[in-house]
């Protein structure tokens, strides 16, 4: 046993670190393509005074540190890519506080989505949260530190928009409170009406700081929900339809997605839209005004309601949807990636047509999803890839197809969402040089000795 | 090795290691070790990188392996198609490493046990019918079922008294049944599932030869685990009969009267095995005789059925305790998983479950607000 793996010892218990191969294989690569890179050590902390020791041990022994959620940002946000610590954060998984009139919820930093999902049904079924279609496992800190979108984006913006309140664990080792908790005993407020420090942490994927609370704004979980899908094969109508559906104000979420397979999704675009209700009235209430929002589209021909076959509407309703993640089995390989850019809504029809090309060019199985952020201020738009993982020429080619699309976004105007380091790296060359600037300032004032997730965010 | 061409499957997205509504990590080796290579998504990856020859056969990797109680919660919850046979991939990873005779001591020493003694505690094979002395229970003739009681049964102390309540009830019931004794032989599933095929199919074929010879048509278990062997892995051997856990057997009786039962005052929350229940779906049977009960009041812990939080014991692990030690150890989570629901028994259909549950209850120092019971057990107790 090193000195170090000892000192880790001491402070996570021997059962909790580990510097054995087997760790290092496994946690030196995420599900997704980027390239592995081995940490030294792996720990699996309880508490958040166990992580701020560990923070505090490689920040004097100048040790990289780089916390993981469950790892499915699939970008290799949580590959050490400078070796290190990986801390893995599944163990710190309490939900600390419920404040039920203000719909508020506090939890720790490892609390998984499905956990809080599970909660809440459970004890406050009429409270939700804005779950993403990640895998149940993914957790709420990774999600908000991604700048995640969940089943409420679409009306509320993206779910790190909701957070309430942080507290993170400083590359210092000491613990700092963001947001109306910093100098109240409540947590309701990131930042207004004081200056927002959420934002030195929100989006630096574990580069500033390591998030062990989150308060999450919750919302209310109407009893009923229900889901009608209108299909158009005309691309360019899509902003249109979108524009539509989110000046009624009826609906919870909205993803579009279009894929070849199976043969009766070939050519259309399917805009799948969710509403909920208390009541059957207020359920028909909703159908009706989305119904009447699209009815141009209907009389025109240019498209309609597709009838949602009974069987696949538990699919389309499961929260997360598992269907999601079976897309990686597609070409029974276990892998899929995808770059979503964030962009405005009108580039879905381009960005439509840019993944059927990359598709066809690098004969690869594809997904385009959308899903909206805001009443249409923007989406993020998934060019999602399936490949085998035992054909290293199809994961070639779909490393290949990305780095076009992460090409082509920054083009069309969009912004790379969980970027890799490669994408990264493009972002901040297009950056404006005061902005990028800054971010180097931040991050060389909060994290002087480079410690926190080395390689991600790194201004030169 | 077998299953090869699916282990590369895996996303690792972690489905397998929850329960279906997410309540927790429902994987007892994750929720043991904590670290993602303990988990089944964890395991499928190492796997495939042990056979490229990324990793090496370690002490941890075994370990890894091994600690696997396949409780078949990942085949369960996984959400690809080929979530049925995860479990199955493990024990092939298992056999290639029993083949090339690189396995954890406590696995050795078990399989050693077995092709040796007949029985992993080194009893001998004469004492094997000993729990029946004292009771009307006869060797098997030509009654009308074979009670196979198994090794468990057969020499733990513990697991001999349920041995006892169970053929006391079916003999009480009318039920023709006879057992092996001496005779009675491994079944052999955790042999299987420890990855000695050879053995296991040594095992299995002298079963089926001896009980064809015997003419036996219709088997009653005592031990869930050797109902999964006889029911799902003799018949591809050629070993096929009516297989029943006693509690399908028992459910009907009580049903009908045929076992009447007084009151019995107790609130009883039930454990389910991994072998009765997630890998030969039987959920019902062991409720309906408690439910039967005058008096019982029953109240399920937050995991149960589908989603029932395994006691550790399985894949061999009753024996080779990889799992055991600590307070994240499987048994000792599913206690107190237990006392949460304010029942003062646990009952169990297991006699490898009973013993796991109890040591449970000593190491959380429980003792004075749970006890853990068999179904027949509770029975015994309610007979009017």
């Amino acid at each position: 046993m090193t000195d170090i793996t000892q000192a880790l010892a001491e402070i996570v218990g021997e059962d909790y670190v580990s510097d054995q191969p087997e760790e290092a294989y496994f946690y030196a690569r995420d599900p997704g393509l980027m390239p592995a890179h081995k940490p030294d050590y792996v720990v699996v902390p309880k508490t958040a005074e166990e992580i701020q020791n560990v923070v505090r041990l490689a920040n004097r022994e100048k040790i990289p540190v780089v916390p993981m959620g469950a790892g499915m940002a699939l970008t290799g946000l949580v590959i050490p890519l400078k070796g290190g610590i990986v801390i893995d954060m599944k163990r710190i998984t309490g939900i600390l506080a419920i404040n039920e009139k203000a719909r508020l919820v506090i939890v720790e930093g490892g609390t998984s989505q499905g956990l809080l999902k599970a909660y809440l049904e459970k004890n406050y079924p009429k409270l939700r949260h804005s779950i993403p279609d990640s895998p149940a496992t993914a957790t709420i800190a990774a999600n908000v530190m991604i700048h995640g979108q969940g089943r409420l984006s679409q009306q509320y913006g993206f779910n790190s928009d909701m957070v309430a309140g942080l507290e993170v664990v400083l590359p210092s080792g000491e613990i700092c409170k963001i947001g109306s908790c910093s100098i109240s005993p409540d947590w309701f407020s990131k930042g207004a009406p004081m200056p927002d420090l959420s934002g030195l942490f929100l989006g630096w994927f574990g580069a500033t700081g390591i998030i062990t609370k989150v308060a999450l704004k919750l919302y209310p979980k109407k009893k009923m929900r229900d889901v009608e899908i209108f299909i158009t094969d005309m691309e360019e109508l899509v902003p249109d339809i979108v524009h539509e559906l989110t000046y009624t104000e009826m609906v919870e979420d909205i993803t579009v997605f279009a894929q070849p397979l199976p043969m009766i999704f070939r050519d259309n675009h399917h805009i799948t839209i969710f509403f909920t209700g208390d009541t059957d009235t207020e359920l028909e209430f909703k159908r009706k005004m989305v119904w009447d929002a699209l009815d141009r589209f209907i009389k025109s021909k240019d498209g309609g309601f597709m009838g949602v076959p009974p069987v696949m509407k538990p699919t389309l309703l499961d929260s997360p949807q598992r269907s999601v993640t079976r897309f990686a089995d597609v070409k029974k390989g276990g892998g899929f990636e995808y770059s979503g850019p964030i962009i405005l809504v009108e580039k879905y029809p381009e960005c439509s047509r840019k993944i059927k090309e990359l598709a066809e060019k690098y004969d690869l199985g594809y997904s385009g999803m959308a899903r909206i952020i805001g009443r249409g201020h923007c989406m993020m738009y998934g060019f999602a890839f399936t490949f085998n993982r035992a054909d290293p020429d199809m994961m070639e080619r779909t490393r290949n197809a990305l780095h076009e699309v992460s090409e082509y976004a920054l083009k069309a105007g969009g912004v790379f969402w969980k970027p890799t380091v490669d994408e990264q790296k493009m972002a901040l060359d297009k950056m404006d040089p005061n902005t990028r600037n800054l971010m180097g300032m931040i991050k060389k004032n909060i994290d002087p000795n480079g410690i926190m997730n080395p390689g991600n965010w790194e201004v030169n | 090795m077998k299953y090869e061409e699916i282990v590369h499957r895996c996303f690792r997205c972690g489905y397998c290691k929850l329960t279906s509504d997410y309540t927790d990590f429902n994987c007892p080796a994750y929720r043991k070790f904590r670290f993602e290579t303990y988990s089944p998504g964890g395991r499928m990856w190492l796997i495939r990188a042990w056979l490229n020859n990324e990793i090496k056969n370690s002490e941890r990797f075994q370990e890894i392996l091994f600690s696997c109680a396949t409780c078949a919660n990942c085949v369960e919850h996984c959400v690809f198609v080929f979530s049925e046979d995860l479990v199955n991939i493990f024990i092939a990873a298992r056999e290639e490493m029993v083949n090339k005779g690189i396995i954890p001591p406590a696995v050795r020493d078990y399989l050693k046990n077995i092709s040796i003694n007949g029985n992993p505690y080194k009893e001998p094979q004469d004492e094997r019918g000993k729990w029946a002395d004292g009771t009307p229970v006869e060797t098997y003739k030509d009654q009308d079922y074979l009670f196979y009681v198994g090794c468990v049964g057969s020499y733990d102390e513990r697991a001999k008294k349920i041995a006892g309540a169970v053929a006391n009830l079916l003999l009480k019931a009318g039920i023709s049944i006879g057992i092996l004794g001496e005779k009675e032989k491994c079944d052999g599933n955790e042999v299987r599932a420890l990855g000695e095929a050879g053995l296991f199919q040594f095992l299995a074929k002298e079963n089926i030869a001896y009980f064809k010879e015997l003419g036996v048509k219709r088997i009653i278990t005592l031990d869930p685990h050797a109902f999964n062997a006889f029911k799902n892995d003799y018949p591809g051997l050629g070993g096929e009969f009516e297989v029943y856990h006693y509690t399908q057997i028992l459910a009907p009786l009580i049903k009908s009267k045929k076992i009447p039962l007084a009151e019995y005052k107790a609130k009883i929350t039930f454990h389910d095995p991994c072998y009765l229940g997630r890998h030969n779906g039987e959920y019902d049977a062991p409720r309906k005789i408690l439910g039967a009960i005058p008096g019982v009041e029953m109240v399920e812990m937050e995991q149960n059925r589908e989603n029932a939080f395994c006691c550790g014991g399985g894949g061999g692990n009753f024996f080779t305790d990889i799992l055991g030690g600590g307070e994240d150890s499987p048994n000792r989570i599913r206690v107190q998983g237990a006392l949460d629901t304010g029942a003062q028994i646990i009952a169990v259909a297991c006699p490898q479950c009973a013993k796991m549950l109890d040591d449970a209850i000593k190491a959380e120092e429980l003792d004075d607000r749970l006890e853990v019971l068999d179904v027949a057990e509770i029975v015994t107790r309610a007979l009017a």
